[in-house]
């Protein structure tokens, strides 16, 4: 089936719910922040929020209450420091409290491409000796039946929603990123539903060196949004704001500054 | 021209590359120290990182593991499964480097909490690919600076076991005791006392019986780090010009 071609405010509407896992992908590159945005003007709640790498976007998500739950490898602002409204709801429960999942990249990588895979869980080799299963049941020791190997099982990630930014899309809804590439396409193969925001939409896709295409088939509904992954960047479109990851710093340090910060978004709509 | 603690750790950390082939890199100082090395101790080195940009060759220090110019100076781009799989799970990482909030006396890590997990005092980022690092990479180097808070009795996490071949502070240098595997006071920066290093430690120090001083900082050296990192400085501050579309 090909993907429906949505504004995304109407594809957040009928994609997104109240109480979903949601996956928003991106390494680093490509990070969906127009889609995360959207989510927040329409007061999405309770969400189960899977990331990597929770960047700025979750900061944003779970300082303006979206979030009842995270799944994670690594929740720092990248070369900036902490993700202050991320600690202030685990450390201090504002502006709700937040339950964690945390994994290793590897072991995340391993439950998405087993999710990806139809399979119940991935396996990988680190992990033992740490503190990292005592306080994550997604994580648990397994044994290699042609080795006696004792390895890690990770259970596989199946998210409701996967939301992705790509640097375009055709009009049949064949879908085409480049760059640092992520764990776009296995978030995609293992939702139930997925989302995509484009910087364009263009008649036939030309070929690029690395890029990778992900099938109308595997797309629910894609939405037009040129910038959408400001201020992460889209390779070849717009560089990184690092100046603006910089500064957020100080945003997310204060409640008040946050919440003018929220103010401005909300107005923006 | 004095070297700060914190320069001497990252050129002894630069000075480890000489004779490796590859380097898996995160975000900090093992960046700093990595990209160094390429400039003065080992042009042909390649740089990994774990977002995938095998032998990037970045001209200032990339903010984020994932700034295009990673990618666009890359040998190859490959997915996160692929960099974690493939690459550092098989065995392909010469050396990792990592930094951490607290290390112990076997060199284990702590980069998720301060205090109960429950109920931390300071919620740190967490693992990121740390474990996957120090588990898999065939050698591991740790950077941090060394305070009794950082140099701990007990880890109130445990998230990364490997075994470091050696930890690289702002006071000295620290390899593993051949037969316990217990840290190991080698060297002492320019200016630092073993005393010093002790204070700094919270568990009693184990010190070589020969404690060499580190080789200081060569012009050479300081100057590309400090040019390295104010030129990066600079460009992390300037916003990007307004977007030109491919």
């Amino acid at each position: 089936m090909a993907p429906r071609f949505a504004s995304l405010r109407d594809a957040i509407a009928e994609l997104i719910h109240d109480g979903d896992a949601v996956a928003m992908e991106g390494f680093t590159h490509l990070i969906p922040f127009a889609a995360g945005h959207e989510l927040i003007r329409q007061g999405r709640t309770d969400l189960t929020l899977i990331r990597m790498t929770p960047d700025v976007i979750y900061d944003q998500l779970i300082g303006a209450g979206a979030a009842r739950r995270l799944v994670f490898g690594w929740g720092g602002n990248p070369g900036v420091g902490s993700l202050h409204r991320l600690r202030d709801a685990v450390e201090r429960g504002w502006p709700r409290p937040l339950e964690l999942a945390e994994y290793s990249h590897a072991m995340m990588s391993a439950a998405y491409v087993a999710g990806a895979s139809g399979l119940p869980f991935g396996v990988l080799r680190a992990g033992i000796g740490t503190s990292l299963p005592q306080h994550n049941p997604g994580i648990r020791p397994t044994t290699c039946p042609f080795t006696g190997e004792v390895l890690t099982a990770v259970e596989a990630l199946r998210p409701d929603v996967a939301v992705i930014h790509a640097q375009r899309a055709d009009r049949k809804g064949n879908v085409q990123l480049w760059g640092i590439l992520g764990i776009q396409k296995e978030a995609v193969y293992c939702a139930q539903r997925s989302l995509v925001t484009v910087e364009e939409i263009v008649e036939a896709l030309t070929p690029v060196p690395g890029a990778v295409v992900l099938p109308a088939s595997t797309i629910t509904a894609i939405a037009l949004e040129p910038r959408g992954a400001s201020p992460s960047y889209a390779h070849d479109y717009y560089a990184r704001d690092n100046a603006f990851y910089l500064a957020w710093d100080a945003v997310s340090r204060s409640r008040d500054r946050f919440a003018e910060w929220l103010r401005d978004l909300r107005a923006a709509s | 021209m004095n070297a700060t603690g914190e320069e001497v750790m990252r050129i002894v950390a630069a000075r480890t590359l000489s004779g490796h082939e590859n380097c898996f890199v995160g975000i900090g100082a093992p960046n700093a120290a990595a990209n160094l090395a390429r400039r003065v101790h080992n042009p042909g080195i390649v740089l990994i990182y774990e977002s995938g940009t095998i032998g990037a060759k970045p001209d200032v220090l990339p903010l984020s593991i994932g700034d295009a110019e990673l990618a666009e100076t890359a040998d190859s781009v490959v997915s996160i499964p692929e960099i974690f799989a493939y690459w550092l799970q098989a065995g392909r990482i010469d050396v990792g480097f990592l930094g951490a909030a607290q290390i112990d006396r076997f060199g284990r890590l702590n980069t998720t909490v301060i205090g109960p997990y429950d109920h931390p005092r300071v919620r740190l980022p967490g693992a990121g690919g740390a474990p996957d690092i120090a588990a898999a990479a065939r050698e591991v180097v740790v950077m941090l600076r060394q305070r009794p808070e950082t140099f701990v009795d007990a880890l109130d996490f445990v998230t990364s076991v490997g075994k470091p071949s050696k930890v690289i502070t702002d006071l000295g240098v620290l390899v593993p005791d051949p037969a316990t595997f217990e840290l190991t006071l080698t060297h002492v920066h320019p200016g630092v006392s073993v005393d010093q290093v002790r204070k700094a430690t919270g568990w009693p120090l184990r010190v070589a019986a020969e404690v060499e001083e580190t080789e200081p900082g060569t012009a050479e050296e300081l100057g590309a780090l400090r040019d390295l990192e104010e030129r990066s400085a600079r460009a992390h501050r300037t916003p990007p010009a307004a977007g030109g579309k491919r």
